[in-house]
């Protein structure tokens, strides 16, 4: 019987030859993921409670991000807690201060196609951009997962969205959600997205993981990407091992039935900006009016990996920031740090007035280092703008790709990166 | 106590986890940060809710992340259901984990603010008391109903590491997650 990719992958996981949309099924999980926020700290005293260890520890990752580095006494003694549990619960893999949860997991070769992850984290979906089915889970949900190795769900319908034609120079994935949030709305509950078309074929992985992160933006369950030779190519350069045959296996076959296709003109479209306080606020950045900003804030998990850095530094190079604008970098791991100071792109954009900030989730989720004032507005790499996430509930943020803040950054107000983009390519 | 009841506090659509439990107070106690709960769009609510109440919202009810405390602190307030035209998966889940019955029902132009609503979750049924209106509502799926019977997951969860029946007045039988 044809099937979606979800599909296929969620009757493995249940041990069925087969599922249907509807269908409530117990699937087997083969990686939970936690961060410090979501996990010990919320897993521990139930799990104790229970009697219970993590089913499998070797399948278990910790990934400290939220509260890094520690900025008072609280945030300090929940790291705290989380190195413990780390250590005492024997988790195999504990990633301390090294990156965003969703960036560490493909940075160690810990995704591979055909899996089920379970993260205690909304934007676990990111991980579909390898094939997997990576869906979200709130604290008890995990706890359980931790406990048992497995949960429940409900098959998903699955939306296909394909993305036609090639992106324009200074047009980027990022932009391609921001536009989908708009059309496809946020309220795709309890749905997956596959994305296809040539334009996702021709992005490389980071770029991939932007559309199945901002799934979560569009309310889906979770969000996918079928496995190609860019996919296997990454996995192994990264210490993972995949088969051959995962492309053949992990796809939606030809005749599967979606409950929709939605077809975006990537060739169309230009770069975009979401105005406060929704990332379904989105229109062309040029129909902002220009609105002024204080602060600009390259940084998470979905906008703060190398090839974030380096469209920024696209945009900077040779240039300075507007006076009274402050540009925060926070990279997405440590790798990405120590990758973009030996390429030069740190130098560009400290040279052009960056300030730049400890790798983890920081001002994304108004935790940590680069919040707002009531009355600020900040133009943001991020992915959600809601009010009050980034600080003050008076605070406005808007959300657009690396280049856009950018260019934003050096302008003082919301502008389109193209005009510096060629310029530079002119100039070059 | 299949059967609630209390005042409707109605809102709209797009009530995301950020309103519900805002990160700047994420690190304080649950009662604590359940002081914080929606108040960026109605500072009366923590205060005023009283328990039994239950929060009435539009499409997209607990949008956004994953934090389980958007669903704590609303228990944590008193309220005793949850009614949204639409919810997203994870608060939808959180809900339900914690022993919140979670309802779809579009509430516009049904339910406003401050009417006394009455829900029986195993008869399906939802009456607006000051109305005079009521309505049948969707079955939850058997597996959520025993879940919500036996208080949430966490209860579930200890039928199932600890089998000896300890509190065998409430009759459900250990078993797995679904
Ligand atoms: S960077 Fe932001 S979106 Fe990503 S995991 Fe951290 S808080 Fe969530």
């Amino acid at each position: 019987m044809a099937a979606t990719l979800v599909e296929k992958i969620l009757a493995r996981a249940a041990g069925r030859d087969a599922v249907s949309p509807g269908d409530i099924v117990t699937i087997g999980v083969d990686l939970a993921m936690a961060h410090d926020s979501s996990g010990p700290r919320r897993w521990q005293a139930r799990l104790e409670a229970l009697g219970a260890r993590l089913w499998d520890p070797d399948r278990v990752v910790i990934v400290s991000d939220h509260y890094v580095p520690a900025v008072d006494a609280e945030s300090a003694a929940i790291l705290k807690q989380t190195r413990a549990f780390a250590r005492d619960y024997g988790v195999k893999h504990f990633y301390d201060m090294k990156g965003i949860c969703h960036v560490i997991l493909p940075e160690n070769g810990h995704v591979i196609p055909g899996m089920v992850i379970a993260g205690g984290d909304s934007h676990t979906t990111n991980a579909g951009a390898f094939g997997a089915y990576a869906a979200g889970f709130g604290a008890t949900d995990m706890t359980a997962i931790a406990a048992t190795g497995e949960t429940w769900t409900t098959v998903p319908d699955t939306i296909r969205v394909e993305i036609t034609g090639t992106l324009s120079d200074g047009v980027t994935a990022k932009d391609v959600m921001l536009a989908l949030c708009r059309d496809l709305g946020m309220g795709n509950h309890f749905k997956a997205v596959e994305y296809d078309g040539e334009a996702v074929r021709a992005m490389d992985m980071e770029a991939r993981m932007v559309l199945a992160n901002m799934a979560a933006e569009l309310g889906a369950e979770t969000g996918l990407i079928a496995p190609d030779d860019v996919t296997l190519a990454h996995i192994r350069a990264h210490g993972g091992t995949v088969g051959d045959d995962a492309p053949d296996r992990w796809r939606s076959d030809g005749d599967a039935v979606f409950a929709r296709t939605f077809k975006l003109d990537g060739a169309a479209l230009a770069p975009q900006a979401a105005a406060p306080h929704s990332p379904a606020n989105s229109a062309d950045v040029g129909d902002h009016d220009g609105a002024r900003i204080d602060q600009a804030y390259i940084g998470a998990c979905v906008g703060a990996k190398l090839s974030d850095l380096r469209m920024a530094a696209a945009v900077l190079k040779g240039r300075k920031i507007a006076p009274g604008v402050r540009l925060l970098v926070a990279p997405a791991s440590a790798r990405v740090t120590a990758a973009a100071a030996k390429d030069g792109t740190l130098e560009t954009l400290i040279e052009a007035g960056a300030v730049m900030l400890p790798s983890g989730c920081g001002a994304c989720a108004g935790l940590g280092a680069g919040l707002l004032a009531a009355g600020e507005v900040c133009i943001s790499s991020t992915n959600r703008n809601f009010k009050g996430r980034m600080g003050h509930k008076d605070a406005s943020v808007y959300l657009g790709s690396p280049y856009t803040v950018a260019a934003s950054a050096i302008e003082g107000r919301v502008a389109d990166p193209r005009p510096f983009l060629t310029g530079r390519r002119a100039a070059a | 106590m299949s059967v609630r009841e209390g005042r409707a506090w109605v809102y709209g659509g797009g009530i995301d986890t950020d309103l519900l439990a805002p990160g700047y107070a994420m690190k304080k106690s649950p009662e604590e940060l359940a002081r914080h709960t929606l108040e960026a769009v109605d500072p009366d609510f923590a205060a005023q809710v009283r328990p039994g109440d239950m929060l009435v919202a539009g499409e997209d009810l607990g949008i956004g992340s994953s934090r389980e405390q958007a669903a704590i602190s609303l228990k944590t307030l008193g309220v005793s259901a949850v009614i949204a035209a639409s919810f997203a998966r994870i608060f939808y889940r959180n809900c339900m984990n914690i022993g919140l019955p979670a309802m779809r029902f579009d509430p516009a132009g049904r339910i406003k603010t401050g009417d006394r609503l009455r829900f029986d979750l195993a008869a399906g049924r939802l009456d607006n008391l000051t109305t005079g209106e009521g309505w049948t509502v969707a079955a939850l799926p058997p597996h959520l109903m025993a879940m919500i019977a036996e208080g949430g997951l966490m209860a579930s969860l200890a039928r199932r590491f600890n089998p000896e029946p300890q509190d065998a007045g409430h009759g459900a039988a250990p078993g797995s997650l679904t």
